[in-house]
């Protein structure tokens, strides 16, 4: 994969929900392309297709028409073994965190390291704690998430996602459940990301302060890009 | 534990966190794995007891074939057989010697209690076809009315009976009659008899009505050294006119004799039908366990397979959890089988045993029994889509 290749290049993406006469039509011919070490934000109102093209192009749903290359590899039409081990690549972000319930803030974001490559895998305790430390949780790593606040469970998934060292974020309303100030921090961690270590990050958000600090805003309206309203 | 299952599964033992995080359900899953546990344990322990009471005879006599009724299906089962048989046998030129075995049930009192012996009317002249314990009492049974009895029958003392001996002979009535004791040897109950009596073939026939000598119940033979139980079993079925007789190697009857109550006889079939529902039970509850632990985290789960776990990670975590039930439920599982077996065994005088190798079985049995609900409660995991996480 050449250096300038985009992280993410999204063409005639076409998606639908259901079959036959029920099938409704989610994305109309999605043209998109996100640079490495962006941080890109998708807005739009509520059903515009955001998360659908969220999870088409992390890998969690299978690409019915068009084309989504990711990280230099076509997604349609390839086999499940290969999107899991593209997976393992990505980090994700979710709205509700989805925590084990009886791992503590470290085993839960050991998790997310123990599926990388032995590489990364030894680096363990150490960078889970390290992770767990730059999100303000130093002193939490050992609690169970019964023990947590919503935000802090929040931040440990946010850990989860960032410890493997991930080239791609994928974000679905990441500071829904924080404070405005920790929103922001975390913002700034996955800015500082991109820029140190070159992770793009794809993040739907409703948060204007947050889109004040994106590399480029791509607005949906009834699954379709809206050309217009594209910056950066 | 923790850290060694960390270290022995390379990975976190999720499984396990998440069985110890909800204490009630691992409680009430240990319980249903243990009440398995002890169905199974309880019932194989009567099949055993079974088995080994409907062999016990066999340990009396030593002999190389054995002539029987068509319907004998234990050894103190079925009708007679003619004893000219018996002379056409010994013109066979491997069998060395024959001698009639009569067997009924016969009713006595013994210090003012009844007892249902199954009695065993031998040729006392012939002394070679008892087994090495009996033997030695085959001269006093050449005594009129006389027998020797196990010391083991319920409803004697076993330390009385074991001070029997031509000394101190105890008497029995019988039919207004009264048969000396001599002797005793160890026997022990069985289904549906107190205990055993050993008397002379002249002795059985005065206690047992409606007998006779031309009619016992079985023919022993004793077979030349070396000679092929098998084959002359065969050249005697050609011989012997009568077609409908069994005629089996002696450790071929006593086998076919177990198979048989095990398998066709109620009781066999009830108690082994026992351990087919004490397993179907452990299943259920083991499914019942692990399918409502994979449906409350499915969540977590679908988030795994987000983060790039393959499915194959997802069942082991299950798996891990059915093994970590069985193993941990085995334990509580074989001691109240004990105690109650060994209650039983006092209540019965049957030979209830719980050997090692059955419980090892029966554990390695729960252990593949708990996977199998293991791997079937994995199926909901295909439910688990990471594309509805969002
Ligand atoms: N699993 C599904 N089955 C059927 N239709 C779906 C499914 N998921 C989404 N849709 C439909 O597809 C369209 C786009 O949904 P999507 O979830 O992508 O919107 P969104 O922009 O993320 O909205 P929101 O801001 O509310 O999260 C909507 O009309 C929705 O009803
Ligand atoms: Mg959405």
């Amino acid at each position: 994969m050449g250096a300038d290749e985009p992280a993410i290049a999204v063409a005639g993406l076409n998606h639908w929900f259901g079959r036959g006469e029920a099938s409704k039509q989610a994305l109309f011919d999605v043209n998109l392309v996100v640079a490495r070490g962006s941080l890109t934000v998708l807005m739009g109102p509520s059903g515009s297709g955001k998360t659908t093209l969220l999870t088409l192009m992390g890998c969690l749903r299978d690409v019915q028409q068009g084309s989504v290359r990711l990280l230099g590899h076509e997604l349609a039409a390839a086999p499940e073994r290969q999107l899991v081990a593209m997976r393992r690549r990505l980090g994700f972000i979710f709205q509700a965190h989805n925590l084990h319930e009886s791992l503590t803030a470290r085993q839960n974001v050991l998790m997310g390291l123990h599926v990388k490559p032995r590489r990364l895998r030894a680096a363990g305790d150490g960078a889970a704690a390290h992770v767990l430390g730059l999100l303000g949780l130093a002193d939490r790593m050992d609690y169970l998430p019964a023990n947590l606040s919503g935000g802090q469970k929040q931040r440990v998934a946010i850990a989860r996602a960032l410890v493997g060292d991930p080239e791609v974020v994928f974000a679905d309303e990441p500071t829904a459940a924080l404070d405005r100030d920790s929103g922001l921090n975390v913002v700034e961690l996955l800015k500082h990301l991109g820029r140190t270590r070159g992770m793009t990050t794809v993040m739907v958000t409703h948060d204007s302060r947050i889109i004040g600090l994106a590399d480029r805003v791509v607005t949906l309206e009834d699954g379709r890009i809206d050309a217009a309203a594209v910056h950066g | 534990m923790t850290r060694i299952l960390t270290r022995l599964l390379g990975r976190l033992p999720i499984g396990w966190l998440q069985l110890t995080h909800s204490r009630g359900r691992l409680i009430a899953a240990l319980a249903g794995v243990a009440f398995a546990n002890v169905l199974v344990f309880v019932q194989l322990a009567i099949l055993g007891s079974m088995s080994i009471a409907t062999g016990r005879p066999y340990d009396f006599f030593e002999s190389g074939l054995m002539i029987s009724a068509a319907d004998a299906d234990s050894m103190t089962d079925g009708s007679n057989v003619a004893r000219q048989w018996l002379f056409q046998a010994l013109a066979h030129p491997q069998v060395t010697a024959g001698a009639p075995l009569f067997v009924g049930n016969v009713t006595l009192q013994h210090a003012g209690t009844t007892m249902s012996l199954t009695t065993f009317g031998v040729d006392p002249t012939q002394p070679a076809f008892l087994s090495p314990a009996l033997r030695p009492g085959a001269e006093l049974l050449t005594l009129p009315e006389s027998g020797i009895i196990d010391r083991l029958t319920r409803g004697l003392d076993p330390q009385d009976a074991a001070a029997i001996g031509p000394s101190w002979p105890a008497t029995l009535e019988v039919r207004g009659r009264t048969l000396t004791v001599y002797g005793s040897f160890e026997g022990g109950g069985g289904f549906g008899v107190d205990g055993f009596l050993v008397v002379s073939d002249q002795t059985f026939l005065k206690i047992v009505q409606n007998r006779q000598t031309g009619a016992p119940d079985h023919i022993l033979l004793a077979l030349a050294p070396g000679a092929d139980a098998d084959q002359v079993a065969q050249d005697l079925r050609g011989m012997i006119s009568d077609r409908t007789l069994r005629i089996r190697s002696y450790a071929q009857a006593r086998a076919e004799d177990i198979a048989y109550q095990q398998t066709r006889r109620p009781t066999g079939i009830i108690f082994g039908f026992g351990v087919i529902i004490g397993v179907l039970v452990g299943l259920v509850i083991v499914y019942q366990v692990l399918s409502t632990d994979v449906a409350d985290h499915i969540h977590e789960y679908a988030t795994f397979k987000a983060i790039g776990y393959r499915q194959r990670f997802l069942l082991g975590i299950v798996l891990e959890e059915a093994l970590i039930l069985a193993i941990l439920g085995a334990g509580p599982g074989y001691l109240i089988a004990r105690a109650l077996i060994a209650g039983m065994r006092k209540a019965t005088n049957l030979p209830l045993e719980l050997g090692t190798s059955t419980a090892v079985a029966v554990v390695v049995g729960t252990a593949m029994a708990c996977a199998l609900s293991g791997a079937l409660a994995t199926r909901r995991l295909a439910l688990a889509d990471p594309a509805d996480l969002f």
